[in-house]
This record gives C-alpha cells, structure tokens and sequence, in this order.
C-alpha cells in the first residue's frame, strides 16, 4: 500500500516547510507567511515552489538556502529543488491565521484585510490592542513593514505592509 | 519560461531585448542615484522610506535583467555591472548626479531634483507598468503585476513629498520650480523607445510612446490643478537619447562607482 506512506512523507515535507522560519521574524514560518505555492515529491526528489513578498528583499536567497537544508535532513530525501515565481504573485491576503497570531507575538502587526477607499490602511497596535495608533512611516527597517505608533501604550510598533493585486 | 528563446521570432526577440533593457537600466541607474542619498536624506524618516524605495527599484532593475538572462543574454550581473556607458538604454535623466559634489566628501545635493525626478519617473513607470501588465510577453506581464504592487507606495511617497513642498514657502516654490525645469530638460527619452520604436510598438510587448505620454499628462493633471499649476509639456525629444546609446559623463562615473567592487571580483559570490 503505497498511499499511506506517500501521505506520510508529504505531511513531514510539511513539517519541515513549517521549520522554515523568517530569517528575521522567527515566530512566522514559510508556510505562515503564505510565501509556499506547492511542494511536490516524486520518487526522492522534492520540488519546492516559493514566492517572493517583495522583489527586492535580500532575505529571499537565504530563504532559500534555509528550505533546501530543512528538507536534506529528511532520510527519504536525496534531491531538492527550490524555486522563485512570480505568478501568482504574493499579496499580503496569503498570510494565513497562524501567520497573523506569530507576527503579533514578535510586536508586528499583520496586514490589514481592508483598504478604505482612498488607499489607506488601519491596524491595531499589535501589543495592546488599541485602534489609537498613527502612522510614523510607511516605509520600514525591510521592504515588507511599516512604522507605527500607539498613542494608548506609548509603543512604536511595526505593521506588514499591505499589498494586493488591485494596486 | 526557460524554453523561450526557441519559439520566439528573431525579430520578436530582439525587440523584447530592447525593451527590457530600456526598463533595467532606467531602475537601475536610478536606483543607484537614490542609494547616494543613504544618510543624506532631510530626516531619518526620509532616509528610511527613500532608501526602501531604492531597494525596491534595485529589486525591480534585477527582475528586468534576469529576464534577459532567460533569453540568453548572459549573467543579470554582468548585464548591471560590467556593460559599458555606451551600451546603456536608460533615460539619461536617471544618470544624472544628485547635485554638486561626492557623497562620501561634501555633497551638496538638492532634495528638490530628488522629489520632482522620483515622482515624475514615478508616474512614468506606472504608466508603463500598466501597460506592460498586458504585454505580449507572459513573464513580463507577471513582472508588471509584482512591481505594480510596490509601486504604489512609491508614487504616493513622491506625490506627498511634491504638493507638501509646493504648497511651502516661497523659497521651496522657487527651488521645486527649478528642480521641475531642469527635470522636464530631460524628460524627451522617458518614454521614447529610440531607434527601435517601430519594432518595439508592433510586437504588441507595451503602448506606443505616445499613448504612454498622453497617459502620463492625464495622471498628472488632478495633482498640477490642485496646486493651481499646469503640467508642463513633454518635450518631443532631448539632446541626448539615453535609449539609442547617448548619455552624459555622469554615467560614466556612475557606473564605474558602481561596478568597482564588482569588477575587483567578478566570479564572487553574494
């Protein structure tokens, strides 16, 4: 019975996509961050499809390296194969439920789900909840983030930035 | 993707290699121009949110050359670093130097160019870009898709900086009608396609250079009238055409800045 095993390796890909961190938020994984298109195995070759947040982020050959290594370590491996597409491309809508849960434990707030109408954004500090909180920049320490500060806990904090295919 | 190069049309090939060349360089260089900034910026704020922007636009330039590389056109780092000024298709507004003197001595840039060349080329890329999302050429309409995306924030950073500057005192009025004068000087390549305007245009690959243009007045138009001014015309061409080849000694300089570690060791790995 070839199944089960099959499923079973696949689900240790996962795990392993799961250890996969953000080389500079380490409560966020790959696949938190939606940045996974597909993963697929066929004999000891693993294929592993990926997607860029933003096009210039220097973090994304270290992404890359972290993901071929993770997956070497599992026995029923013996070839890796990571690669970069840009369609689809990443939206900030791809960070999934737990992705949102380890960017607040880090101080980030996660992406809005709305935009208003003029194109702007709100986020709620991510350390006490407010809505009292003003943008500082919408430029931030990397390409994907924001400056914030909140007015009600006194907290600079920093927010994923917003992005989505209708920009 | 990779088997392109072989169900192209010689002519089809040669057009698109025009074109993305023209999109890299213009990023690039442009992006190096930003990079001098670094520390110099009015604010720390400013030196954060424009130094990502160069980042961004670095990233953008990279998308463009390893497109090239995909036709067979060589490594995308040699194709940023090792080609000569000559070579280059860039609009030569993105060459030009920040202002007076080196970063690393005593510049005196003016943040006045800064803003009216960013946002000017900001719009104008977004122009294109729009285009560019139809393209002919798949992989480059999903390029146009992610750079589109980053974009955004870009031309709403250069449009607040410009109407909250001309909206200041006299002073900053007459320093940013200076800035949109000499940038307007050089704004006759930006959406030119040079001598390969007719190969360019017929593949289907972006609009026409004076759709583009008509586009880039239209956009302009609500931020000029609200500031009670009107965009200035595009003039029909530039003393020198960046794209056929023409550029100025600040390329020159530019590039061998940029490429000096590069070419110290070209086989390194980063």
């Amino acid at each position: 019975m070839a199944t089960p095993i099959e499923s079973l390796n696949e689900r240790k890909i996962y795990e392993a996509l799961k250890n996969v961190k953000d080389p500079e938020i380490d409560t966020v994984s790959i696949i938190d961050l939606g940045m996974v298109e597909s993963a697929s195995l066929e004999g000891d070759e693993v294929k592993v499809v990926l997607l860029p947040t933003f096009l210039g982020c220097p973090a994304l050959e270290i992404i890359k390296k972290n993901t071929e290594n993770s997956l070497k370590e599992l026995p029923f491996i013996d070839k890796v194969e990571v690669e970069f597409i840009y369609n689809p491309p990443w939206t900030s809508d791809r960070i999934t439920d737990e992705g949102h849960k380890g960017l607040r434990k880090f101080g980030i707030a996660p992406p809005p789900e709305h935009f208003e109408e003029d194109g702007s954004w709100h986020v709620d500090c991510p350390y006490c909840g407010s809505t009292y909180v003003t943008m500082d920049n919408i430029f931030g320490p990397t390409a994907c983030r924001s400056i914030l500060y909140c007015k009600s806990c006194k907290n600079p904090f920093e927010a994923m930035k917003p992005v989505s295919t209708m920009m | 993707m990779s088997n392109a190069e072989n169900v192209l049309s010689p002519e089809y090939k040669e057009a698109l290699k025009t074109l993305l060349f023209q999109l890299a360089d213009d990023d690039f260089l442009l992006s190096f121009r930003g990079s001098e900034w670094l520390g110099l910026a009015p604010h720390i704020e400013e030196d954060v949110a424009s130094s990502s922007i160069s980042q961004d636009t670095m990233g953008h330039a990279a998308m463009y050359y390893k497109l090239l590389e995909d036709l067979g056109e060589g490594n995308a780092d040699a194709l940023a670093h090792a080609r000569p000024a000559e070579e280059r298709k860039n609009s030569v507004l993105a060459e030009r130097v920040n202002g007076e003197g080196y970063y690393l001595e005593t510049p005196e840039y003016d943040w006045a160019y800064a803003v009216v060349r960013n946002f000017f080329y900001a719009q104008a890329k977004k122009v294109k870009i729009d285009s560019l999302r139809t393209s002919s050429y798949q992989p480059l309409a999903e390029t146009a898709v992610k750079v589109s995306m980053e974009l955004y924030y870009h031309l709403m950073h250069w449009k607040l900086w410009f109407t909250q500057l001309l909206s200041s005192t006299d002073e900053a009025k007459r320093r940013m009608n200076n800035a949109i004068e000499l940038v307007m000087k050089d704004f006759g390549d930006i959406f030119s396609y040079g001598n390969a305007k007719d190969a360019i245009e017929k593949e289907g690959l972006i609009a026409k250079e004076e759709e583009l243009k008509a586009n880039w007045t239209e956009r302009m138009k609500p931020v000029f009238e609200s500031l009670g001014m009107e965009v200035p015309a595009i003039p029909a061409a530039s003393e020198k055409n960046g794209r056929n080849g023409e550029h100025t000694e600040d390329l020159t300089e530019a590039l061998t800045t940029l490429s000096e570690v590069y070419r110290l060791d070209p086989a390194a790995a980063w």
